[in-house]
């Protein structure tokens, strides 16, 4: 070390200094993990609520048996769980060719087209729809055409719900294949369709699962497009030995709007531990996708 | 596909040598910006043929036109022919796909896919329906790319996972599993430090015994190391536009030694770049 270059200069203190802008600073990292505990606290606080309230009423005969009439004891939300779960697939299974394919199309095939522009916006936009909206739409679909709610016109109004998060985060996953992957593959002698097939939409799946899984958890949650379309029952959707969609279906959220409103103790402990259930399945889902969302390879 | 064109292979073009692929090509266009014009590459059977010249010369360009790769940048346009097995790679009612199974390609930045090592070999078997034992041609692909030994105890890793010398040495197993005619290697050693870069040289001249190899390299010294025919590309400023061009061609050792063109000894004595 040459000492001449050093000397002329006064050498600087590196000591740390409590001064204005180091005070601000602190003051702005404070300010920012209060907020990171108030985002926190409304959904611990309901989880909170949600155990000690619901978690008592929790069996298995909740989970089993059919809702119980105005002075009934007892009885649960079995019909309700069930109606959930099928309306929920039926979505699923219509929500989720569409939007992968849709993505595919806007990621993919025709990016800058006109056709993926409009798809896009009307994606970007339906997300923000009101969710009540779906119904109304659903309703006139499905319900005026068959002349009864049902269980497919629930399944539709949350389809249109999934959708557009399907095809955006679908897309995003899609995009996200670096090109030279795709490179590889026409290099070795893929057409578009295998390069789609057999790069593209394996190497995105954990994304693509990701979103859907996402949208699935949505539309398990949704109360107001159900009440035009789906109504609720009281019954089970397979009974007298057969499966009939084609009648007013319960679900989860419906039951939980319309008990909660009662002025019967049962049913309002029912709405409690329903709403519970509700809860654990979204967020059994979002462990699940949490779980896909990771690299496999 | 009937062969159309029989003259490439048929007669010797080149004293006794064998050009398997053989590149005339008059101009090459992107929208309309002409790439490049006027060159003639021939490629021997089981040579190296490497690439040289500055950026912009086009050699990537003519590398990636043997296979059509460029068929997949919008405004790509070829006016000439590749002759290939007896045919024209750009004749009519060519399908690029299928010459692209016959014309196997490695990449500058090693991509392997987000699978594992031995579906990464086993992806152009699969792909073509091979009927035969696919591990066995997993396992010779990848002992022709010298990665065997390495990977044999962890096929089923992903082959992400590798190192970058070792992704390229896969992307190489999965390019040979199929066999194909022609390796093209477009700088395949550019992202790769140098020991990496040492062992896909020698492996090079190991895989040259059974494929032919063209080479796009920016680096003369490998050209030196590892080319039997050097081809040298310019770019041509005039006119205020870049249009690349073959300025010679010839044995390495000429091309290195005694180039007949000014400009081919400017360059490898390093007075421009």
């Amino acid at each position: 070390m040459n000492a001449r270059v050093l000397a002329p200069v006064a050498v600087p203190s590196l000591q740390h200094k409590m001064e204005g802008r180091s005070l601000f600073s602190v003051a702005l990292s404070g300010l920012a993990w209060v907020c990171a505990l108030l985002a926190s606290v409304p959904l611990l606080s309901v989880l909170y609520l949600l155990i000690t309230r619901g978690g008592a009423r929790l069996s298995m005969e909740v989970l089993t048996e059919l809702p119980p009439a105005g002075f009934e004891m007892g009885g649960g939300f079995g019909n309700a769980l069930a109606g959930t779960f099928v309306m929920v697939g039926i979505a699923a299974l219509i929500a989720i060719p569409v939007g992968i394919m849709a993505a595919i199309f806007l990621a993919e095939l025709g990016p800058s087209s006109k056709m993926a522009n409009i798809a896009r916006f009307s994606a970007k936009t339906l997300t923000g729809l009101p969710s009540i909206l779906a119904g109304v739409f659903a309703y006139a679909i499905v319900v005026l055409t068959t002349g009864t709610y049902s269980a497919p016109a629930g399944g539709v109004a949350l389809a249109v719900l999934m959708l557009p998060i399907v095809v955006l985060t679908a897309e995003e996953a899609i995009k996200m294949v670096p090109k030279i992957m795709k490179d590889a593959a026409y290099g070795m002698g893929c057409t578009r369709s295998q390069v789609i097939w057999k790069v593209i939409l394996p190497t995105g799946l954990p994304a693509i699962l990701t979103g859907v899984m996402l949208a699935v958890a949505r539309a398990a949650g949704e109360t107001a497009p159900l009440l035009f379309t789906a109504l609720f029952s009281n019954y089970w959707l397979y009974q007298d030995g057969k499966l009939d969609l084609m009648n007013p279906t319960a679900s989860l959220a419906v039951l939980i709007y319309n008990f909660s409103g009662m002025p019967f103790e049962n049913q309002i402990e029912l709405a409690w531990a329903a709403s519970l259930v509700l809860v654990l399945i979204v967020l059994v889902i979002n462990v699940v996708s949490r779980y896909f969302g990771r690299q496999k390879f | 596909m009937n062969s159309m064109t029989q003259d490439a292979v048929a007669q010797p073009p080149m004293t006794e040598k064998t050009v398997v692929m053989d590149c005339k090509l008059d101009k090459i266009f992107y929208g309309n910006f002409m790439a490049v014009r006027d060159s003639h590459v021939p490629i021997e059977k089981n040579k190296i043929t490497g690439f040289i010249g500055p950026s912009g010369c086009g050699k990537s360009t003519v590398l990636r036109s043997l296979n059509r790769m460029n068929d997949l940048v919008e405004g790509f346009r070829f006016d000439g022919h590749v002759h290939f097995l007896g045919q024209d790679v750009y004749g009519k009612g060519v399908d690029p796909v299928v010459v692209r199974r016959y014309i196997g390609m490695v990449f500058q930045q090693p991509n392997p896919f987000a699978m594992s090592i031995f579906d990464n070999v086993a992806f152009g078997l699969r792909l073509n329906r091979y009927k035969g034992d696919i591990g066995d041609r997993v396992k010779g692909a990848l002992q022709g790319a010298a990665l065997w030994e390495e990977v044999k105890d962890k096929l089923k890793v992903s082959g992400q996972a590798l190192s970058g010398g070792q992704q390229q040495r896969l992307c190489i197993a999965r390019a040979i599993a199929t066999e194909p005619e022609v390796l093209l290697m477009d700088e395949p050693c550019s992202a790769l430090d140098p020991i990496a870069t040492r062992r896909v040289e020698e492996l090079m001249v190991e895989l040259k015994q059974k494929f032919t190899i063209a080479l796009v390299t920016h680096n003369m010294q490998q050209a030196i190391r590892v080319a039997d025919t050097t081809a040298f590309f310019s770019v041509d400023i005039s006119e205020g536009t870049r249009t690349g061009y073959l300025v010679e061609m010839g044995p390495t050792d000429q091309i290195f030694g005694e180039p007949r063109e000014k400009l081919t000894r400017e360059y490898i004595n390093g007075e421009f770049s």
